[in-house]
């Protein structure tokens, strides 16, 4: 018999309550049972970095975690960042100015990434960018205009 | 949807996971971070019929002084070790290797007892359990058992755990007087697993000559390699150059066993255990020296 599990958590914000089988993967959780499919999946293997969310604030792969775990926790996903579609976070807006995406798959996860890591290095130097960086895989970019664009939010975000 | 079914259970106090992994024995699996288990999972090439997810059992997640020891239980994040001032201060091998281990996203969910439970031989943490002498201790329903980091190591993603045991804390001891450490380790991206690391630690007495050394290497055989010969050479002498080169060959040529694979070849990981002897046996040894010697 299929085994059910209530999920008690707040994503960006709002609280939602839904059962759900303990093997649902939090990745699969936000985008097909609460359609917020802003968090992408790349590899679900954790080397990708495409679904990177914040679980009580920190970055975390959301392909590695099961949807169950996240009970009576906080989940912020990229929808959660901008006030309003003409109101971007200061980040998203530097990633817009500087070029910092192509495709964009990769982009949500590594906006969910650079959020903590501006938060705590709020004037990081290029070496530590690119570290910080290092779990994020873009196919497009070559990182050259990603690291830009986080040195230009830096700027902003100070 | 990708793992296969399994059924969930999540204790909140240890008493209670040891209960449940008596009950299910071989057919559960504990979850830590799931930063290996969950990728093994969505693969499917693991498929536990039962799941004790640990993430609840608050009262395995501490670093704590006690007396010359530092302890830390199992579901200590990696993060934390990374950032924890009690351990820089109590092991600053330990200290240093974290940044290597993976990226900060998986960091801020692997566990200590995670990564050693896992026992890759790429990984880093065992590799330094070893260089600073570690013990651990396991529980089952019954008791707690003691072991060296030696003796839990034993090949291949195996551990001399029991299936009914869990492992639930590690013990730090100080490093003697006049000690110095290095991890080095050379990996194609950072927070990639490396092609070849090593940790050293190297205690001089008040001349200046090696009271005692230790080498230890990751992705160089079935499981964290203590080159145990090589560090003789240099036990009585004063450190230089030749006796450096010395331990250097012989750990290249003989002491270790490198596989090879996509990334390197076994001859170039035996290349670079020999570059990485080296500067981390300089380095070792210069930070001893600066501990109180002339
Ligand atoms: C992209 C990526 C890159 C990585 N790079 C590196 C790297 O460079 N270096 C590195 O060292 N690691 C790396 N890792 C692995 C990471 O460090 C893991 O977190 C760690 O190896 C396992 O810890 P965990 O807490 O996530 O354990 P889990 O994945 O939850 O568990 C691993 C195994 O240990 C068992 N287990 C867990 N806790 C206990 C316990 N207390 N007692 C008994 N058994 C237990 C589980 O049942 C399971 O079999 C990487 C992972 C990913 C996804
Ligand atoms: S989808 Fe999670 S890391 Fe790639
Ligand atoms: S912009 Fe296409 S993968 Fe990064």
């Amino acid at each position: 018999m299929k085994q059910l599990c209530a999920v008690n958590v707040t994503v960006n914000g709002v609280s939602y309550q839904r059962e759900v089988e303990p093997r649902l993967l939090l990745s699969d959780f936000l985008r097909h049972e609460l359609n917020l499919t802003g968090t992408h999946v790349g590899c679900e293997h954790g080397v990708c970095g495409a679904c990177t969310i914040l679980f009580d604030g920190q970055s975390v792969r959301s392909c590695l975690i099961f949807a169950v775990q996240a009970d009576g926790h906080s989940v912020t996903t990229v929808e959660g960042l901008a006030k309003s579609v003409d109101q971007l976070h200061p980040l998203q807006q530097a990633f817009w100015e500087a070029h910092g995406l192509q495709c964009g798959y990769c982009t949500p996860g590594i906006l969910m990434t650079m959020i903590p890591f501006l938060e705590e290095n709020p004037n990081p130097t290029e070496m530590e960018i690119r570290q910080a960086l290092s779990g994020n895989l873009c196919r497009c970019t070559g990182y050259q205009h990603i690291v830009d664009a986080v040195k230009l939010a830096a700027e902003k975000m100070r | 949807m990708k793992p296969a079914p399994f059924e969930y259970h999540v204790p909140d106090s240890l008493e209670q996971a040891l209960a449940l992994l008596k009950e299910h024995g071989g057919d559960a699996k504990l979850l830590a971070g799931g930063q290996s288990l969950v990728p093994a999972m969505n693969f499917r090439v693991v498929q536990p019929g039962v799941l004790i997810d640990l993430n609840r059992v608050s009262e395995l997640a501490y670093v704590r002084q006690d007396g010359e020891n530092l302890r830390i239980g199992a579901m200590t994040r990696e993060r934390t070790l990374e950032i924890d001032p009690l351990v820089a201060k109590q092991s600053p091998l330990l200290e240093e290797a974290m940044p290597h281990v993976a990226h900060p996203q998986i960091r801020n969910r692997g566990t200590l007892g995670g990564s050693l439970a896992n026992a890759d031989p790429a990984a880093e943490l065992p590799v330094i359990m070893l260089a600073l002498g570690a013990r651990l201790k396991a529980r089952n329903v019954s008791g707690e058992r003691w072991m060296e980091a030696h003796d839990f190591f034993s090949g291949m993603f195996t551990t001399a755990l029991a299936p009914d045991e869990i492992l639930v804390e590690i013990e730090l001891p100080p490093d003697l007087p006049h000690t110095g450490w290095s991890f080095m380790e050379v990996a194609p991206r950072a927070g990639d697993y490396a092609l070849m690391g090593v940790a050293a630690q190297v205690t001089l007495d008040e001349n200046g000559r090696c009271r005692q050394a230790r080498l230890v290497y990751l992705n160089a055989g079935d499981g964290p390699v203590d080159a145990k010969e090589a560090a003789k050479i240099l036990g009585g002498e004063m450190p230089n150059d030749d006796v450096i080169e010395a331990m250097a060959e012989l750990v290249s040529r003989k002491e270790i066993n490198p596989f090879g694979n996509i990334h390197a070849s076994s001859d170039f990981q035996r290349h670079l255990a020999g570059v990485l002897t080296r500067k981390a046996l300089k380095q070792a040894i210069e930070r001893a020296g600066e501990d109180g010697l002339q």
